[in-house]
């Protein structure tokens, strides 16, 4: 990215943003006639504007514009056709020159391409993929975690805290290294019998390297909903002629639904935007939707970073409103506390 | 006497201090801008030893990088290290400033084929620093064609064997020149065979990397890597059983430069560090720690056989003759360049 350069009415924007705030502000103390409480959240408030608020702003405002700062629509019809903005870069006496020739814009390879929603949906389904095998790991274990006979329960909870407290791109890097060719666990495969197998730069491996680094999210609201649940319901439930299975039906699965809900979406949402792990793992082969935004923001050409905010602002709309949805289920968001 | 020898020591202390208090009154800097690690910088010990002038360290991550910075904070920097293609940018932007090559003497010690090239025809603007090329790495155990063609990248016995550099400029590069084209096309018919070539390709490759190539090699992880030469250096001499070879259709030759950009604040004495930077003991110190070649011939004198017998480090002429330097290219094709490698790292 060579010259961008915030405009003019950019600036104006930010000023009338942070004045607005100053102004509620003011409005609000003068409201209360002097300080309450709320006030001392004031910090936490203008932290959200300057790294939320504005950047998502900004987001929008490059979506909607080019380079040179005029409004139009170009950025999405990219991601409608991602060849669009290189059959415009494309001379018209040239493209003449080319049709005179018998050549169709398909033979130039500059026909309508979707890679930029085939790569959306593929992510799409990527992540719903994690998110089932994070349910599917995560509940059992979370389950096991607050079971109160069960005196290792503890431990495993530091054991699945211990990790978060290294880099997750540190412990990706270690997981590439584990599995490549002539690495540890293909050593070991071998020498058990089993056999050298392809264990990285594939779908799998990220998919692997996806449910590795998302999977506490999922355990911990679930282990926080069961651990908090009150266990004399499993116990009057047993008195009125219950066994464990019927237990775990009818009183622990229905009263954990808020914490599967908020594991749900605490996977899916980071699984969905998911970046770099794919290139660890994938090799470069394996394109995730986030993998395409990165691309577009780290190119040299000028026309990019608008597009790459198109892309990024549908995404976050997509993310709204499977969060709207799932807020539906779970209203009072009983299933975070912890992280 | 012992009120004399005390006389004199102290009256020995003040005049040994006098240079030293000049010197932090008004102390000479040097504002420099670099990659990370590209750069001995002992060498800046030594350049403050002799001149008195301080070197202000910053850093960079690539070319793209260091525009946007020289261009925003105009003034911070005094001396940077443009590739080839982006000097040509610098230049056309008038970002540089005119370097007056009379108080850089040591320009006398650079080879002469690597001054006045296309990107800086007159050498007004632009010193070079390092070169180097773009070329195939390999292991002797896993290969035993000959190395000599990009062909080999498309031969599916070394299937699921091959990294290329995951970067559009250099990979669209190497196919265009196995085609028969330049580098620096702008050609969409030439770019649509490169792009259908690399898909047909893509099922043998193991992997797109930057980064990581040179240690995967190291580790017998792939037969053929396409890897800058300073990297297959640093590759071979961490495993015994590798060789670099530049195809003979030809591959990128590059070099980055120092510049003074326009805006700079202290621009003799950046010129004062650039000729410092020539001198051959010193181009030698920073050649040995960086291991790209040197522009610097009379270096090369003091390195001896240990430079002059590695081809991979010294290409002989006819190679470099066969190779070509990016240009810079107009964001309008960049953009046709970038949908192009799109396509590709999406085809399945």
């Amino acid at each position: 990215m060579t010259n961008f350069q915030v405009p003019v009415w950019g600036y104006w924007m930010m000023g009338i943003g942070f004045a607005a705030f100053i102004g509620l502000l003011i409005a609000y103390i003068h409201k209360n006639r002097g300080f309450r409480r709320p006030i001392f959240a004031s910090p936490y408030v203008l932290w959200l504007v300057i790294f939320t608020v504005i950047p998502c702003f900004l987001v929008a405002y490059f979506s909607f514009t080019d380079p040179q700062g005029n409004f139009t629509l170009d950025n999405f019809k990219s991601f409608w056709d991602s060849n669009y903005n290189a059959r415009k870069a494309l001379n018209p006496d040239d493209l003449a020159l080319y049709e005179s020739m018998g050549l169709s814009l398909d033979d130039l390879g500059l026909g309508r391409d979707s890679i930029n929603i085939d790569t959306l949906v593929f992510s799409l389904w990527m992540a719903f993929l994690c998110t089932v095998i994070c349910l599917l790991l995560g509940y059992p274990a979370a389950h096991i975690m607050a079971d109160r006979e069960f005196k290792l329960g503890p431990t495993l909870v530091i054991l699945f805290v211990v990790p978060m407290w290294m880099n997750f791109l540190l412990r990706t890097i270690a997981l590439m290294s584990l599995l490549e060719d002539n690495g540890v666990v293909n050593n070991v495969l071998e020498w058990i019998g089993v056999g050298r197998q392809k264990l990285l730069n594939n779908i799998p491996a990220v998919q692997a390297g996806m449910v590795y680094n998302f999977l506490p999210f999922m355990v911990f609201p679930i282990y926080n909903v069961l651990n908090k649940m009150d266990y004399k319901l499993s116990e009057a439930a047993m008195d009125l002629g219950c066994d464990k299975w019927h237990v775990f039906y009818k009183v622990t699965l229905p009263l954990s639904v808020p914490g599967v809900v908020s594991g749900i979406t605490m996977v899916f949402m980071p699984a969905v935007t998911t970046f770099y792990i794919s290139r660890l793992l994938g090799g470069g082969k394996v394109q995730l939707f986030g993998d395409l935004i990165e691309a577009k923001f780290l190119s040299t050409s000028l026309n990019e970073w608008n597009v790459g905010s198109a892309l990024s602002l549908l995404m976050m709309i997509l993310i709204l409103l499977s969060l709207g949805l799932l807020n539906k289920v779970d209203p009072e968001g009983e299933g975070g506390g912890m992280i | 006497m012992k009120k004399i020898v005390a006389l004199v020591s102290v009256l020995a202390l003040c005049v040994s201090l006098l240079p030293l208090s000049g010197a932090l009154a008004a102390q000479e800097v040097v504002n420099v801008f670099n990659c990370y690690d590209y750069m001995d910088e002992t060498v800046f010990d030594i350049f403050e030893q002799e001149t008195g002038i301080h070197v202000n360290k910053m850093y960079y991550t690539g070319n793209e990088d260091m525009m946007v910075q020289v261009r925003v904070s105009p003034g911070a920097y005094d001396v940077v290290f443009p590739s080839d293609y982006s000097v040509e940018r610098m230049i056309s932007e008038n970002m540089l400033a005119e370097i007056n090559m009379e108080n850089v003497p040591n320009l006398k010690n650079l080879l002469p084929g690597l001054l006045n090239l296309d990107y800086d025809p007159e050498n007004k603007y632009s010193v070079p620093f390092m070169w180097g090329t773009v070329g195939i790495l390999y292991n002797t155990k896993l290969v035993d064609d000959p190395v000599d063609s990009w062909g080999i990248l498309w031969n599916e016995k070394y299937a699921d064997s091959i990294f290329m550099i995951d970067n559009v400029r250099d990979t669209m590069g190497l196919v265009l020149k196995y085609l028969g084209y330049s580098m620096n096309t702008r050609e969409v018919t030439e770019l649509k065979a490169a792009t259908d070539k690399l898909i047909e390709q893509k099922p043998l490759v193991k992997a797109y990397y930057v980064d990581e190539t040179k240690d995967k090699m190291v580790a017998n992880e792939a037969a053929l890597a396409v890897v800058y030469s300073g990297d297959a250096l640093y590759s071979m001499d961490l495993n015994e059983d590798l060789a670099y070879a530049v195809p003979m259709e030809g591959s990128n030759v590059w070099i980055d430069s120092m510049v003074i950009p326009a805006t700079a604040k202290h621009k003799e004495n950046a010129e004062k560090l650039i000729n410092f930077l020539c001198r051959p003991d010193i181009a030698q110190m920073n050649c040995e720690y960086i291991r790209y070649s040197s522009p610097n011939a009379a270096a090369i004198e003091l390195m001896g056989e240990e430079y002059t017998g590695n081809a991979t480090i010294n290409p002989p002429q006819e190679v470099i003759d066969r190779c070509e330097f990016f240009h810079d290219i107009p964001d309008k094709y960049l953009t046709l360049y970038n949908s192009f490698w799109g396509q590709v790292k999406n085809a399945r």
